[in-house]
């Protein structure tokens, strides 16, 4: 049953940490080039911009939302289960969340890197 | 990309190592915590080692949210994963602990990993604008456009009938 409970909250780690990455990348990508837009406009127009975007709030939401299923992930599983294969399963997630949700193009180059490094990830922190 | 992006990359990369580094170092002097003492979660962030851990990720999410600005995300995350290898060399190198042969494995597909990406774009290009606030913008534009061009336009029935209603 533990290994149940563990199991389920790695997965809803997972989905929470896909969900805040791709609000916080869409939220960034309507913002635009922060760069560009501070020698533009100014540094406080930059914050406001970020601040006033709703995918940004709701990504950091799904940030806390993962953040508090780590905490009872490890509360139920060992450290060196959960951090793995929550970290690993991530790359792969956010890929095709990416690709589906993003419209990125995740071409052939990309997938071997996010395998290449989910993989790495699971065996250094394992 | 230039050298201004790659350095937000390594701030990236460095910032979240270090943050957590600090971070697992300041919660081992701490103790253990528990749901049913809150107040220990204060008392932790006064620890000197938490404390400049949070300034550090703070950092970290800051470089993270400008390379998610011009970057895609399949592009930053694999990119930035060199913290992970980072801090397997910290282990080894300056804390003296031991790298078994399969975490080293593990460096190296990494490295693989980041190398794959490396040479490819960093961003998709959208040949039509892909978020609605875009998309409203430009028809925005496009109605502002119109209008001035229609505002312009030398309008020869108009002109007729001012002439019409001076003459008089």
């Amino acid at each position: 049953m533990r290994v149940l409970y563990t199991w389920g909250a790695i997965l809803a780690i997972v989905f929470a940490s896909v969900v805040g990455d791709v609000l916080l990348s869409r939220a960034m990508k309507q913002v635009g080039d922060v760069g560009e837009l501070r020698r533009r406009s100014g540094l406080r127009v930059v914050i406001q911009r970020i601040l006033g975007n709703s995918h940004f709030l709701m990504g950091v939401a799904a940030m806390s939302v993962a953040f508090f299923s780590l905490l009872f992930a490890l509360s139920w599983g060992d450290v060196s289960l959960v951090a793995p294969a929550a970290a690993s399963l991530t790359f792969i997630g956010n890929a095709i969340a990416a690709k589906v949700f993003l419209h990125e193009r995740v071409d052939r180059r990309r997938w071997i890197a996010a395998g290449l490094v989910a993989a790495g990830v699971a065996l250094l922190a394992g | 990309m230039n050298f201004r992006k790659y350095l937000v990359l390594a701030g990236v990369t460095v910032f979240a190592a270090a943050g957590d580094s600090m971070l697992s170092h300041g919660m081992k002097q701490t103790g253990s915590i528990s749901i049913h003492h809150l107040p220990g979660v204060i008392l932790a962030v006064l620890n000197p080692w938490v404390a400049f851990g949070i300034v550090l990720l703070l950092a970290f999410f800051a470089t993270y949210m400008t390379a998610l600005s011009w970057a895609d995300l399949t592009y930053v995350l694999p990119a930035t994963s060199l913290g992970y290898v980072l801090l397997a060399l910290v282990a080894k190198f300056v804390l003296h602990e031991h790298v078994s042969p399969l975490r080293w494995m593990g460096i190296a597909l990494i490295t693989g990993g980041v190398g794959f990406i490396a040479g490819g774009p960093e961003i998709t290009k959208h040949p039509q604008p892909v978020t609605v606030e875009h998309s409203a913008e430009r028809s925005r534009v496009a109605v502002a456009e119109e209008v001035g061009a229609v505002a312009e336009r030398p309008s020869t029935g108009n002109a007729g009938r001012e002439r019409w209603r001076e003459e008089p």
